[in-house]
């Protein structure tokens, strides 16, 4: 076989395991804009601030700690204790539905009949709040993260390819161990919003909040559930993306990679923004690969955009979005 | 009894057209032109013309461009600082291609170059709309950063990668490059300032403007009342991007005299702007300038607060600006969507009929 | 009208002329389900045409149809003689056609005046440059609509809320804005999509009254759907009716009320 094609499917099966991952951010958005229209990039924030707050607690670093330093003249930093990754992440989870308990209460209570653009900006609003807050909380430098996933190159697969195509192709552990979470939750979270009470309340509720509140659900109950299993969602990706990279600020910016994979796969629809997720991560690394080296490299920074907005062009409502049908 | 309006009759529809219709708002109006020319250019130092008054002038500009496509037509777009990247660029090839010709010429061709950008990356706005749209613009913005790193007849093939602002003269005063006194800096952003936005408020007033805020409000209404949609975005995208890109030339070449397209026009330039209208005002040329104006002064108090106050460091200070900004933001957009304009609006009318509350 | 276009004179004194608009076989589709089947029908210049039917019948789709924002599978749509070709609304409503909707479609960000004022927006033609420069043309041209603004809303009196933002007015009074709006237009055919929807004995009095002087002072003629049965035979000159997309009656509003097709789908037992 030739080389540049061999090449080429090692490309193509890292596009796809990158595409997992964005599609793991983007099922967070679809969550929450399913039950509430609203779009909430504050996702991106949420991951790492789930990443940071996980590392503190595996620690023991003491929150606020540059600011009690500041104000008081002191100097302490950690705890002392080192936390198993087990505990870290339920601490961790606990949290995250605590924000989105304030989230509901302090924000989106107020704005409950507003235009889907000023919900976006409160979002925007939120997003830097929280980047300043989670900085603030436990220090704006890089994290190492380890809970104990397998990571390094998969050594067995390496060495499968290597006999049949006489070159090894390397796939981390790291994303292999993302792809089957990632199936697993999708598959969770599409069991959960048929088959149980709450999943239908949710789906009544993203359809119309009048007639779900006319039946009895609590709009308020429903929302901080889909904040928490956004959170939860979050702190997934946040780990995943976060022993990859390292804890750090550029995770928020995977938010940002969340929008094409949304626009192609629709808003509302879960299979939609794995597909979505699968076909922009494939898209840009081959894009890369074969057109990247022609016109200067790096194409990975606007690739995702453009293809999106082609595709919205001749489709404005995604491959699985709800056609949008305008009413005089 | 201060703010009166009683028997003030305004007996045209000339009279009632005005800007400032109550004298004393008039008299204000005219006092702030009178410091800001005659007064200001003689008392203003480097640290203030850099850390406050320019800043504050460029992005004024650049609000307002950005609120006429967003806050008066309802395209939401992130594409901000890409727009700005090509005022810059566009004024750099400029002024090194033709150094001869006046530096105000570079900079207005700056906006006309931006202006085409703009109606380019706006068409997708008839198709498009909402979110969707603002999500388009990020193709923007990420494909014009892109284009102005990677392709090196834009930075001249310079080495660096960075663009320098040459020195130009306006009337034989050197506004660009390290000869640039601050009066002069000053004066040149505050007359281009000043033209744009009695053009802006005399667009906003005309026709025009009713095109655009008739496709905000309800596009297919405005459509079948004999709207051109397509008119009247597009000409929304290329006046905001004519401003737009004017406030990324003056932000180049008279301001920093430097940048980097990475780190002067990213994302995070987009989002300022865009915060800047949100808090000062969707819909308001004074909401412009308030909202530029609050987040100018934000980081300059805070630092001045905490980092020479109290002591703290810097990084402290940034992250309880992002706090604030950030809370701010959900703030406004809870109590008061329409941002400070509405808020002052209200002042006033509240302060028309002091001491009496009825 | 001239007097040499003058076909009838009514009871009252208003003058009817030849045919402005007709409706030849349209035929309307929305995927699998057909909004309009066939229907053919015209309307007089300087008359008052009501069209009614029971909810679903296509009465709205029908003036979606004359105002240019549907565009019928099968048929065609002739006005003054020619053959309309399927051009986008804002053509249309160049072409002198105004109208009111259903569900209001006022500009709720703006105030009343500026409202009516878009309703002169096929008419200001002063580019971008002399609107940035303003003093000159565009200011000239701004207080000359301002002028023909101002009459429409003395004319349907609402100059006391001019200045307001039409989001905080009330329902009855939004509809009359909306009147204002296409009535600043000066156009030649008016289509009012349930002008009495939601109003009290008083308010459609009023309505009427409104409706009736605009038709006689200025000679607009008018095609209204309307469920009030009462305002629509003391109002119309004639009336179409239609039924799960076709036309069921077709003439005076007596003729109408008698046709035993009509009785029958609509009106079950005749009023008054």
């Amino acid at each position: 076989m030739p080389e540049q094609l061999i090449f080429g499917m090692e490309v193509f099966l890292n596009g796809l395991m990158a595409g997992v991952l964005y599609a793991l951010v983007a099922l967070g958005f679809v969550l929450i804009y399913k039950a509430s229209g609203i779009f909430n990039y504050a996702q991106g924030v949420m991951a790492l601030f789930s990443a940071m707050t996980l590392v503190g607690m595996m620690n023991g670093q003491v929150p606020f700690s540059h600011l009690i330093n500041a104000v008081f003249g002191t100097d302490i930093h950690h705890f002392g204790w080192h936390l198993p990754a087990f505990i870290g992440i339920l601490l961790t989870m606990a949290i995250m539905v605590l924000l989105a308990w304030l989230v509901q209460k302090i924000i989106f209570k107020h704005l409950v009949n507003q235009e889907p653009i000023i919900l976006f900006m409160a979002t925007i609003g939120l997003a830097y709040f929280m980047e300043g807050f989670g900085d603030l909380m436990w220090g704006g430098e890089i994290k190492k993260l380890d809970v104990g996933i397998p990571q390094g190159i998969n050594l067995w697969i390496d060495e499968a390819t290597y006999n049949i195509f006489n070159y090894g192709f390397f796939i981390d552990n790291l994303d292999i161990f993302a792809t089957i979470v990632a199936a697993i939750l999708v598959l969770a979270l599409v069991a959960f919003s048929q088959y149980t009470k709450q999943g239908r309340a949710m789906r009544a509720v993203a359809d119309d909040h009048q007639a779900a509140l006319s039946v009895g659900v609590s709009l308020n109950f429903i929302w901080v559930m889909v904040w928490s299993l956004a959170g939860f969602v979050a702190l997934v990706a946040g780990i995943m993306w976060g022993t990859k990279s390292g804890v750090q600020f550029s995770l928020s910016l995977i938010a940002l990679k969340a929008l094409p994979v949304l626009m192609l796969g629709g808003f509302t629809s879960i299979p939609g923004a794995i597909v979505g997720g699968l076909i922009i991560g494939v898209g840009e690394k081959m894009f890369e690969f074969l057109v990247g080296p022609m016109i200067g490299g790096a194409t990975e920074n606007w690739f995702a955009y453009v293809l999106a907005l082609l595709f919205l062009v001749f489709r404005p409502q995604g491959l699985f979005g709800e056609k949008i049908i305008e009413r005089v | 009894m201060l703010y009166r309006e009683a028997g003030d009759f305004k007996t045209t529809y000339k009279e009632d057209n005005q800007t400032f219709p109550i004298k004393f708002d008039r008299y204000r109006y005219y006092f702030v032109l009178i410091v800001a020319f005659l007064i200001i250019p003689f008392w203003i130092n480097d640290y203030w013309a850099n850390a406050i008054f320019l800043p504050f002038l460029i992005y004024s500009i650049a609000a307002i461009g950005l609120n006429i496509l967003v806050g008066y037509c309802g395209q939401v777009s992130l594409g901000t600082g890409g727009f700005m990247a090509v005022g810059a660029y566009a004024m750099y090839k400029l002024m090194t291609a033709f150094p001869d010709v006046s530096v105000m010429i570079h900079v207005l061709l700056a906006g006309v170059i931006t202006a085409c950008v703009g109606v380019l990356f706006g068409l997708p706005s008839l198709r498009i709309k909402g979110f969707y749209l603002a999500v388009a613009t990020l193709a923007a913005q990420f494909f014009l950063v892109w284009i102005f790193n990677r392709v090196p007849w834009f930075y001249n093939y310079s080495a660096s990668g960075q663009i320098n602002a040459p020195e130009r003269t306006f009337f034989g005063v050197p506004v660009t490059g390290a000869n640039a006194e601050s009066w002069a800096t000053y004066l040149f952003c505050l007359i281009i300032l000043t033209v744009c936005g009695i053009v802006a408020r005399n667009l906003t007033r005309g026709s025009i403007g009713r095109k655009w805020m008739a496709i905000r409000d309800m596009d297919i209404a405005a459509e079948i009342i004999g709207v051109n949609p397509l008119s009247a975005k597009l000409s929304a995208f290329a006046i905001s991007s004519f401003f737009i890109g004017i406030s990324g030339a003056l932000f180049f070449g008279v301001y920093l005299g430097a940048v980097e397209v990475g780190e002067a026009f990213g994302i995070n330039k987009s989002f300022l702007v865009l915060f800047m209208i949100i808090i000062g005002g969707l819909g308001s040329i004074f909401g412009s300038f308030a909202g530029a104006a609050f987040l100018v002064l934000l980081p300059v108090l805070l630092k001045n607060l905490f980092v020479a106050g109290l002591g703290w460091q810097p990084d402290l200070a940034t992250h309880l600006e992002f706090m604030i900004v950030g809370g701010l933001i959900i703030l406004f957009l809870v109590v008061e969507p329409h941002g400070i304009a509405q808020l002052w609006r209200l002042a006033k009318e509240k302060l028309r009929l002091w001491p009496f509350p009825y | 009208m001239l007097d040499s276009q003058v076909t009838q004179t009514t009871a009252d004194g208003r003058k009817i002329g030849g045919v402005m608009m007709e409706m030849k076989n349209i035929t309307l589709r929305f995927g699998g389900v057909v909004a309009i089947k066939d229907i053919s029908f015209d309307i007089l210049e300087g008359e008052i045409r009501a069209i009614i039917g029971p909810n679903g019948a296509g009465k709205s789709s029908m003036l979606n149809v004359i105002s240019g924002f549907y565009h019928p599978q099968d048929g065609e749509v002739w006005f003054h003689g020619e053959k309309r070709p399927a051009v986008k609304p804002y053509e249309v409503a160049r072409q002198g056609i105004a109208r009111t909707f259903q569900n209001i479609a006022l500009f709720e960000g703006m105030t009343v005046l500026d409202n009516v004022m878009t309703g002169r927006l096929t008419q200001m033609k002063s580019g971008v440059f002399q609107q940035a420069l303003w003093w000159g043309a565009a200011e000239r041209e701004e207080l000359e609509n301002r002028e023909i603004c101002e009459k429409v809303i003395d004319f349907l009196e609402i100059q006391s809320i001019r200045k307001t933002p039409v989001a905080r007015l009330p329902y009855g009074l939004k509809k009359r804005v909306e009147l204002a709006r296409a009535l600043a237009s000066e156009p030649k055919l008016l289509l009012l999509d349930e002008p009495m929807a939601g109003m009290n004995v008083e308010e459609k009095e009023d309505m009427s009254r409104f409706i009736l002087d605009v038709n006689d002072e200025f000679g607009t003629t008018i095609a209204l759907i309307e469920h009030d049965m009462g305002v629509v035979m003391d109002l119309s000159d004639r009336v179409v009716v239609m039924d799960y997309g076709r036309k069921i009656g077709d003439g005076t509003p007596d003729e109408v009320r008698n046709n035993q097709d009509v009785i029958d789908a609509y009106l079950g037992v005749s009023h008054d």
